[in-house]
């Protein structure tokens, strides 16, 4: 049997004693999307950064196995964990409107993510560079080579990043709310363009919202999460159609039903029967 | 439209530059101070062919002679010469030059800082005259003369103090800031511990075992100058190492010291540059202070510190403390003023135009 693509077993991480993320566990397999859905602190992008130890300070250094790609992450040495960091698995972040260096152009920014991991002439990385644009389909790239980010609008910037992200075709990307601080319309080019990006490279998806109408546009599989623990899980379509849990049920109904939310209480909807 | 050409990739200028050069040049007194400053410090670089005790060239019986580059001995000049090194001022040896139709072009200043002016004609100090423009010491050396070299040294010395604990100061303040938590604490405590040493005590010690030159009083200056920018330039990184980009690029597996020198310093050289003039005329006092107490560069080094001190002991020779006072107040203030439009020039809030 081929070894999953990114193996998590028992993670806990706790910061300052207190445990955030407690007994997850989930494979990926290439080409396959999973969401991490549940509502902000339900440990979603805690386990995501875990997932290449990108956290610091006190989470810094979680329980559990992490596996990616053959190599065991948490036990790592720093250079290789390096490799895997930008090589093996991207990683998109929720804010575009700073998780670009506004110090650095367009195409020092991407190129920088290339020539990391392998050298490249000035040339080569300015082709290499542009084809990355394209790929993300950035409107006018040739132009905006030398644009700084505040000269970019949002919907741009997480192209731009998705770009960086791509740079070394890594097998997974992790992303963590990519579309959450867009706005609908700009959501929906950027799924549309996840979607075109994993048919071409085969990429897995680890997707991270609290969106569900997002994730069911997606995810393959998906994990609800609630204070650290996985509430539910199962087959993307099955999950969304007939939720069991009572937290997951409400979660659906805040994304698709607005009016819902006056009637139902996330905080209210406990888990009904956790597995430890 | 603020797109840059795609070609442009080596630029020339950012915009951010170019805007900080024109809120510079804003500054008037602090654009002119620059230029002044420059080239009096340019023109003092060459001090040896303004203020020398021997001639620029010399052309002696159909040979050419480059005293300021090379020692000549007496003889190699005039046969019946001594084998000892020439003294271009002594009358005899001008005279039988002069006997030969020999000629020399002198600079400006005829004397270097160690000169002693013998034929003064009255006891040293002597006051202004044609010929010592700034009168001369109680050494009988000339003033002017010293001055050149003086502000020279001075100058050199602070630049080089300046950079090299700046530079310290950075690697030091990025470290603690970027890795936070206990190497950050052990950091601050030991600087604490550091900054705490009887720095001016230690230097007494040290100048009575040795007589301390340039360079080791540099080295010693350093040991407790670079701690100036690190309080900054740790709040900076320990800010910035929060950004999202930061994270970002280590999301692409950047590593911490890249990290720490493309995506953090960038942020961190707007505080420390705006220090750099002030540290550079602290240093410059530094330097002077320790001169005029006597515990600075080796005794007969022109410095202003030193001439300081002569004011103090001959105040029958004002022009002494005088010329003392000017040099180091245009210095200092020509340098403070230089900060003061460097610091406009970072100021995101400040327009070229002069308005807020």
């Amino acid at each position: 049997m081929k070894e999953p693509l990114l193996t998590v077993e028992n993670l806990a991480v706790a910061f300052a004693g207190r445990r955030v993320v407690e007994g997850v566990s989930f494979t990926i397999e290439a080409g396959e999307t999973l969401a991490l859905v549940g509502e902000s602190g339900s440990g979603k992008s805690v386990t995501a950064l875990s997932a290449l130890r990108l956290l610091t300070g006190a989470g810094s250094n979680p329980e559990g196995r992490i596996r990616l790609d053959g190599v065991e992450v948490l036990t790592a040495a720093p250079a290789a964990r390096r490799r895997l960091r930008g090589g093996v698995a991207g990683m998109v972040f929720q804010e575009p409107m700073t998780s670009l260096n506004p110090l650095h152009s367009i195409e020092q920014q991407v190129g920088e993510a290339i020539a990391l991991h392998r050298p490249l002439p000035p040339a080569a990385l300015r082709a290499r560079v542009l084809d990355l644009l394209h790929q993300v389909a950035l409107p006018n790239a040739e132009e905006r080579l030398g644009a700084y980010p505040h000269q970019l609008s949002g919907g741009q910037r997480q192209r731009v990043m998705i770009a960086a992200a791509l740079a070394n075709d890594p097998k997974l990307l992790i992303a963590d709310e990519p579309t959450t601080a867009l706005d609908v319309t700009i959501q929906a080019q950027v799924v549309e363009l996840l979607r075109e990006l994993q048919a071409r490279h085969r990429l897995a998806y680890l997707f991270i919202s609290h969106d569900l109408r997002v994730v069911r546009a997606l995810a393959h599989r998906i994990i609800v999460l609630k204070d650290g623990v996985v509430v539910e899980q199962g087959e993307a379509e099955a999950l969304t159609a007939a939720p069991r849990q009572p937290y997951t049920r409400a979660l659906m109904a805040a994304a698709f039903d607005l009016r819902a939310l006056r009637t139902t209480d996330l905080r209210a909807a406990a888990p009904e029967a956790v597995a430890p | 439209m603020g797109v840059a050409p795609p070609q442009g990739h080596p630029m020339p200028m950012t915009p951010l530059t170019q805007r900080r050069l024109a809120n510079f040049r804003a500054n008037r007194r602090g654009w002119w101070s620059l230029w002044i400053f420059a080239a009096i410090f340019v023109v003092t670089l060459f001090a040896e062919f303004i203020a020398n005790d021997r001639p620029l060239v010399a052309r002696v019986d159909g040979q050419w002679f480059v005293p300021v580059l090379s020692d000549y001995a007496e003889s190699d000049i005039v046969p019946d010469g001594f084998p000892t090194e020439a003294d271009w001022h002594d009358p005899q040896f001008r005279r039988e030059i002069a006997e030969r139709g020999g000629w020399m072009v002198w600079p400006p200043i005829p004397f270097a800082y160690d000169t002693v002016v013998r034929d003064l004609g009255r006891p040293a100090p002597a006051p202004p005259s044609a010929r010592n423009l700034l009168g001369t010491d109680d050494q009988a050396r000339d003033v002017l003369a010293r001055v050149i070299y003086g502000f020279r040294i001075s100058v050199l010395f602070g630049f080089t103090l300046t950079i090299v604990s700046s530079v310290l100061g950075i690697m030091a303040g990025a470290v603690q800031g970027y890795y936070g938590g206990l190497t950050d604490l052990l950091f601050q405590r030991f600087i604490e511990i550091w900054r705490g040493m009887p720095e001016l005590y230690l230097l007494i010690i040290l100048a009575s075992i040795i007589t301390p030159s340039f360079w080791i009083l540099l080295g010693f200056l350093l040991l407790f100058s670079w701690m100036g920018l690190t309080g900054v330039v740790r709040a900076e990184f320990l800010r910035g190492r929060n950004f999202d980009y930061v994270r970002a690029a280590r999301a692409l597996g950047v590593s911490d010291a890249r990290i720490m020198a493309r995506h953090i310093l960038p942020n961190a050289m707007v505080a420390t540059l705006t220090f750099l003039p002030f540290i550079l005329s602290g240093s410059v006092v530094i330097l002077t202070s320790l001169d005029f107490l006597g515990f600075g560069l080796p005794p007969g080094s022109p410095s202003l510190g030193e001439l300081v001190n002569q004011g103090k002991n001959n105040l029958q020779a004002p022009w002494l403390a005088l010329t003392g006072f000017v040099v180091l107040g245009l210095m200092l203030s020509l340098l403070t003023f230089v900060g003061e439009a460097v610091r406009d020039a970072f100021d995101p809030r400040k327009l070229p135009g002069g308005g807020r």
